[in-house]
Order: structure tokens, then sequence, then C-alpha cells
């Protein structure tokens, strides 16, 4: 689903990422682990074209997305992403934040209907404001939509930011180290949230600290650093039997 | 003080009996509609200037725009209001064969004004709200403009109110040249009361007063909402 040919990028003098290949299927669940400064979030935020590459191709559905001719919006709306400060708009309501894109998105699709076909802008935002609610109560939170993002809780917050990515029916989410901003007791909250998600299938590629997360959800683990992929396998090679050295050493450091 | 006592009674009687209120009435009428209107016109202008500024420069359109923008604001922060409010009626409208009173000049050039003034304080206001907020609405595929009007500025003007206020005392105690190109104000009012009977140290005092009141006022008013906000902050 997701090519990445030969990704460099650099801040200035810095090259962060120095060639990442790596092709990211339908399924997948890929978690990029490595220390902090190897490049793991730059090359997470350079897949949706957060940060733009300085070199190198993204292939999403096949097109390549760092064409600054392509309309990234349109394929952003189906490339979730999950903050480490969770990012969720302060100025609008739980449901708001959920249900803000997809009426926006519903409204644009329905104006190429034909006349007749049309819904009213009322019919799509209470549809909308449905599907939201219903999310909603997926994650237990249906009792916090009409409060504001001030008075949720950390873990609350990124389990609404989770369900706001996934109000759009992307075809992956992307996880900027999830937990990391988050009070140690509720990490279980959002990490819960996040196998659910693997168990239901959806193809994900989370950089995380999180490295019993990693083991238990991840298919294919990639380890980077110094921005390169040093090892990659399945989570019982790369913890069983990691052959790069950084990485038995990077292991043994926080194991 | 017996000299004040009959200027006091010369004023009273331009001011009551020659119909010396309805004119001070007009000319106060005048003044918080010119900076009420030009205010408003200062807040559009500011949020698109602001906006073009902040706007990320790849591509040409958005830097052809920035210097247009930062010319508008060099030249209405770098001359006299008095200036601009003469090269406005006297230059600028007869060019263009424009047909506005007076008033509605001021209101336009005042508002203009305003805009290259609320243009910088609304670009602190966009740069203090959290990068963040504009990555999470481009995550979830909105552009950079929908993300902007429905996220950013919304959040920046909240941040910025108390400073808009005193914009609007700013605009207020400007108003008080408007006679420079023949609109009715305080001034005007005052300086008709007084030339009555060439007696002119009591209408002038009186005209600070209302000012001094109207200002208090506002910033009262300022005050209120300021702690309103505030309240609706702490909403744990």
């Amino acid at each position: 689903m997701i090519d990445v040919i030969d990704l460099h990028k650099s801040f200035g003098d810095n090259e962060v990422l120095k060639g990442i290949n790596i092709t990211i299927n339908q399924g997948d669940k890929v978690v990029v682990i490595g220390p902090s400064g190897s490049g793991k979030s730059t090359f997470l935020r350079c897949l949706n074209c957060m940060e733009d590459a300085t070199s190198g191709k993204i292939m999403y559905h096949g097109v390549d997305i760092t064409d600054m001719s392509v309309d990234i919006n349109v394929h952003r709306q189906k490339m979730g992403m999950v903050f480490q400060h969770f990012n969720l708009f302060n100025n609008k309501t739980v449901i708001e934040n959920i249900m803000l894109s997809p009426v926006l998105v519903a409204k644009k699709a329905n104006k190429k209907l034909k006349r007749a076909e049309r819904k009213s802008v009322r019919e799509i935002k209470a549809q909308k404001r449905e599907e939201a609610l219903a999310l909603l109560k997926r994650i237990g939170l249906e009792d916090k939509a009409d409060a504001y993002p001030s008075q949720l809780s950390g873990g609350q917050k990124q389990r609404v930011a989770i369900v706001r990515s996934l109000a759009m029916n992307p075809d992956v989410i992307l996880f900027d180290e999830p937990t990391s901003a988050l009070d140690p007791e509720m990490v279980g909250e959002v990490l819960d949230v996040m196998k659910e998600l693997a168990e239901d299938g959806m193809t994900m590629v989370v950089v995380t600290h999180e490295m019993g997360f990693a083991r238990e959800v991840g298919n294919r683990i990639l380890f980077m650093d110094d921005g390169k992929i040093l090892e990659e396998g399945a989570p019982e090679e790369i913890f069983e039997s990691p052959q790069n050295p950084r990485l038995k050493d990077f292991l043994s450091k926080v194991l | 003080m017996g000299n004040f006592e009959v200027k006091w009674e010369a004023f009273t009687r331009a001011f009551v009996d020659y119909g010396g209120y309805k004119m001070v009435l007009e000319g106060l009428q005048n003044t918080i509609i010119i900076a009420v209107l030009g205010l408003i016109i200062g807040i559009f202008i500011g949020i698109i200037i602001a906006s073009v500024e902040v706007m990320p420069k790849y591509r040409v359109i958005p830097r052809i725009l920035d210097k247009i923008c930062q010319v508008y604001v060099a030249f209405f922060r770098g001359t006299p209001l008095v200036v601009q409010l003469l090269v406005g009626y006297y230059v600028i409208r007869p060019l263009l064969g424009l047909s506005i009173s007076a008033l509605g000049s001021c209101i336009i050039i005042y508002g203009m004004n305003s805009g290259a003034y609320v243009s910088e304080i609304m670009r602190g206001g966009i740069n203090s709200v959290d990068p963040g907020q504009m990555e999470g609405g481009r995550s979830v595929g909105m552009s950079y403009l929908t993300t902007m009007v429905k996220i950013v500025i919304p959040q920046a003007v909240k941040n910025i109110l108390p400073t808009l206020g005193n914009e609007f005392i700013a605009l207020i105690k400007d108003t008080s040249i408007v006679s420079f190109v023949g609109a009715n104000d305080l001034y005007v009012a005052f300086k008709y009361i007084g030339t009555n009977n060439y007696e002119f140290m009591v209408p002038y005092l009186v005209m600070a007063l209302i000012y001094i009141v109207l200002v208090l006022i506002i910033t009262v008013m300022i005050k209120f909402t300021e702690r309103r906000l505030n309240r609706s902050d702490r909403r744990h």
C-alpha cells in the first residue's frame, strides 16, 4: 500500500533520513523502534508529507504523494495520524473534533451528485454525528461528546484523537509516539484502543517506546538508528535474536 | 471663580438653548460609528494580511501577496493618520471619481489604517496558537485555508481580544481629527458651542471629560469580556 523509495530528509545541513526503502502492505502492523534522534518520527511524518521529503518517493496506492502537484489533502483523508501531543482542536467540542473533517468531505462529495440525489447539510451533519457518537461509544467516552478537550485527561484526549482519525475511514493510521506524553496510568487505556484497532485489521505504522506493545501487536519491527533502517523482522527475530550490534545495545538498555 | 460661573452659564446656554447638545450627540455618534466600523474593517483586513504573512512561501503567489501586504503595512504605519485622511479624501477619492461622504471616507481610511496595526496583533495571535493545531487539521485532510479559518484563527482571535480592545480605544481617540476632511465629531461640536461667545474653556474641558468617560467605559467592558474568557478557559 505504501512504497517508500530511497527517502532522504534534511533539515538544513543536518541529514536526518539517509535513504529509507520499505514497503508497507495492507494489514501490516509496523512498529518503528530506535533511540531518540534516530529519525523515526521524521520518517513517520514524511509518510503523509507532514514533512516534505528532500528526495525520494512515497508511493501511496500507486501515486507519488511527494509530488507537489498531487492534492495531498485527498490522500491524507485516507491516511490518519495520531500525535504525541494529541493535537485535538481546542476550540471545538469532542464530537465536533471528530465530525469536522468527515462533514466537510461529505459536503464536497454531495455537491458532485445530481441535484435530486443530494442531501441537505442538516442530514449530512446528523449522519456524521451519529457515526461519531458510535465511535465515541466504542471507546466509552460518549458522555464526553460535548466536552472541550481541556476538560479531558491525557488518555481520554488521545483516545478521542485516535477516533478522530478513525472517523475518516482511513486505510492506514500513523501513530507518532502516542503514549509518550501520557501519565503512566493512562498508557494502558490508549494501548488497549490501539490493540483493538489492530485486531480489526487496521494497517498501522507505530513509532513507540512501548516494547511490550511492539512485541504483542507488531507483525514487523523496524529498528532505526542514524537515519537508516538497520534491522527489520518479525518481533521474535528482533527481540529474541537481534543481529545488528546497535540493536543489541539498544535492546539491552530498554528491556 | 466668578469668572468661571459666567463661562459655565455661556456654555450651558449654547449647549442647551442653542441646540449645541444635538451637535455633541451627532459628534459622539460619528466617533463611535467610525471607531466601531473602522475596527471591524481593520480586523477583516488584519486577518487577511496576517494570514498571508504566516502562509508557507514555497510558491510564487504567496510571495507576491506577502510583498503587497508589506507595502500596505509600511505605508499605513509610516505616515501620519492625518496625512492618510487628507490624501484619501482629497486625492484618491476624486481621482477614482467616488462620491462617498466625509464620514464614509473616514470609516474606510480608519479601517484601512487600523488593518495595518491589527495585522501585527493578529500575526502574534496566530503565532501564539500551538502549531500542533495546524498539524491536527492537516492530518485529517483539511486544507491549509480550511484549518486556518476553522481552527487557528478562532483561537488566535480569542487570544488577542484584550489587545484588540486597546486598538479600539486608540481608534476612538484618533477620531478627534476627522474635522480635517469636514466630518462632524466632538471637536466640531464643542468648537461650535465655544464660537457662540468665544469662550472655549468650558467646552473643551467638557470634551476632554467625554473622551475620558468613553474610554473608561470601554476599558471596563474589555476587562469584563477578558474575565469571561478566562472563566471559559478553566473548564476542567
